[in-house]
């Protein structure tokens, strides 16, 4: 079964369709690429699969069977899914413990949450920084304090939005490996980039979108290959 | 005058670790049990005594209004409408007590040429019927207000332009003589408190010393609410609600559930005003009012509840002090305060460096 299936999702604002009947499904345990070109409706198709956005038509299953299309922001996250936002999006006036406390989740019980923060925070290399700031944290360190944030939940399916924008390659380096570690047989991650070398380095299977629609799924060796998606990133 | 207390808005670093293991505040909490308990053994002149009660009835207003803008974000222009409907069902149980006790009808009553108290004021004569009434209609209001903005996500400037519109149709209403509630004139000349004369000696202490006594506890409250796991929730909000609600968390309940809070809190300092000022009209529902609620707040240092109460104290202060001798200056002033502030103290007066308590203050500021 898969963890993660979109079905036919059509999206528009106002005569504008930004996703046209975009098929896809997510294996649990696999690291798949979303990748195209800006507007291809990248951000779009995790907008929906958070709650943020609702879709004119289709519809998006997680594993045990939940419509997300008819569903909150806060029940989906509840169901098992998180997403980090392109922006680093953490509360910079908390610390980070206290950030990871918030993103341990309002069921995670009282007494499981000091082990939890303290593995989170092995895990982002953030342990020494642990009583700092967020906002006073540095642009890559923001980054992974939000990945530590999503993960504190133990989410079975992760949504990462541009998770090495702006971020100096042995930054990169440092959070494809981070990623990397994040593979679990029953966690599914859902990644957008557009760092071909990340991409390569981090995912199972690339979906390439554009313009609404999906253009090609497979390897990424073979995305390399393929004559309809040179055309769209190199031109003609 | 809406935008410039937008930009006053704290930089949003810092603000929590400085709410937390707060000197300020539980120096103001000691200054309010040392005054109230000054006020019993060497009680100064009347007025003075006044005063003093009216400027922490004000403080607590302030508290209630910063629990949401300083610490969720969420600025309300229309705070003067919970303070008012404590103020009103207090004005209520006074008059419907001195009915009671002398069988005399209030003025306006007579005015309306009515023989007895309107049917729904039954009851308003015991005292704690009233209290419990004041807090369950204030927290009433606000939930319906909240809930149907909150659900609908109305937030930043249009939820203050809408609690402003909703203070003013309160005074349009209150301002009509058949609601039974004073009408334009209001209502006044209460006789007794707890059987007691209004003018008897001890009186005015006495709600001086219970206001006094309120504010230090609804300080003390507000002070572990936001030091708790909730608190840093609603600091969360504040800065990021789709990030906290992609967490997993309901932002509505807990923005409902705060703002009920402090529109409850509010209604208190209304409660605790009215009897000391002895006339309640709807000129507490004038728009300018609640705005000059926000003005307390940002000018005393927004997100710091030690900073609304300084903030109200000196504003309010200054307010009886030049309302008297130059009245006519007193808004120029109250302005020049508010671009100051806006200018110059981002985070209000607490900004002046003199009062940064915490060497951390500093390496958190900037």
């Amino acid at each position: 079964m898969s963890a993660l299936v979109v079905d036919a999702l059509t999206v528009a604002f106002g005569r504008f369709t930004a996703l046209d009947a975009v098929s896809l499904a997510v294996d649990p345990g696999e690291v798949r690429a979303v990748i195209g070109p800006n507007g291809a409706g990248k951000t779009t198709l995790l907008d929906v699969i958070s709650g943020i956005t609702k879709p004119v038509s289709g519809r998006v299953t997680l594993g045990d069977g939940i419509d997300l299309t008819k569903s909150s922001e806060a029940a989906i996250a509840r169901a098992g899914v998180r997403r980090k936002f392109q922006k680093p999006s953490v509360f910079p006036a908390l610390t980070v413990r206290e950030n990871l406390e918030i993103g341990c989740g309002p069921t995670l019980s009282g007494r499981a949450r000091p082990a939890r923060i303290a593995s989170v925070l092995a895990e982002i290399g953030l342990a020494p920084r642990a009583a700092v700031l967020a906002g006073r944290l540095a642009h890559g360190e923001k980054q992974w304090l939000e990945i530590g944030m999503v993960l504190a939940a133990e989410p079975a399916l992760l949504l990462l939005d541009e998770p090495v924008a702006g971020l100096s390659d042995a930054e990169t380096a440092h959070t494809a490996a981070l990623i990397r570690a994040l593979r679990r047989p029953d966690r599914a991650i859902l990644v957008i980039e557009h760092d071909m070398g990340f991409v390569e380095a981090v995912a199972d299977r690339v979906t390439v979108l554009h313009e609404g629609r999906t253009l090609y799924e497979g390897s990424m060796r073979g995305a390399r290959g393929d004559a309809r998606v040179i055309e769209v990133f190199l031109g003609r | 005058m809406s935008g410039a207390l937008q930009t006053a808005l704290p930089s949003s670093t810092g603000p929590a670790t400085r709410a937390l293991r707060d000197p300020l505040v539980a120096g103001l909490v000691g200054l309010c049990l040392a005054a109230a308990a000054a006020l019993l053994v060497a009680p100064p002149a009347p007025y003075l005594v006044n005063a003093v009660g009216q400027l922490a009835a004000f403080a607590i207003l302030a508290v209630s209004l910063d629990l949401v803008w300083g610490y969720l974000g969420i600025l309300s222009l229309g705070h003067g409408l919970f303070f008012a409907i404590g103020g009103y069902v207090c004005a209520m149980h006074l008059l419907a007590h001195g009915v009671a006790a002398t069988g005399v009808l209030p003025d306006f009553v007579q005015f309306m040429g009515w023989k007895s108290l309107p049917a729904y004021w039954a009851g308003l004569d015991h005292a704690a019927y009233a209290f419990v009434l004041a807090l369950a209609l204030a927290g009433l209001v606000a939930f319906v207000f909240g809930l149907a903005s909150f659900r609908s996500r109305v937030n930043g400037v249009y939820f203050s332009i809408i609690s402003q519109a909703l203070v003013y149709v309160a005074m349009l209403l209150m301002y009509r003589n058949d609601t039974g509630l004073g009408g334009n004139n209001g209502m006044t000349g209460f006789p007794l408190l707890f059987g007691w004369p209004m003018g008897a000696p001890g009186v005015a202490t006495g709600l001086a010393v219970a206001t006094l006594l309120a504010l230090a506890a609804v300080l003390a409250g507000a002070r572990l609410l936001v030091g708790s796991a909730l608190g840093r929730r609603m600091l969360a909000c504040r800065d990021d609600e789709t990030r906290l609600r992609t967490l997993g968390y309901s932002t509505t309940r807990l923005k409902l559930g705060i703002w009920c809070l402090s529109a409850m809190i509010a209604a208190l300092a209304g409660i605790l005003y009215v009897p000391q000022v002895g006339i309640i009209n709807p000129r507490v529902l004038a728009p300018d009012l609640s705005i000059e609620i926000a003005v307390w707040v940002a000018i005393g240092g927004l997100g710091r509840l030690g900073g609304a109460v300084i903030g109200a104290i000196l504003v309010n202060g200054l307010k009886f002090w030049l309302s008297a001798a130059m009245p006519e200056a007193w808004p120029f002033i109250l302005s020049g305060l508010v671009l100051l502030v806006v200018l110059v103290l981002p985070n209000g007066l607490l900004d002046l460096p003199g009062l940064r308590l915490r060497p951390t203050w500093l390496r958190a500021a900037r």
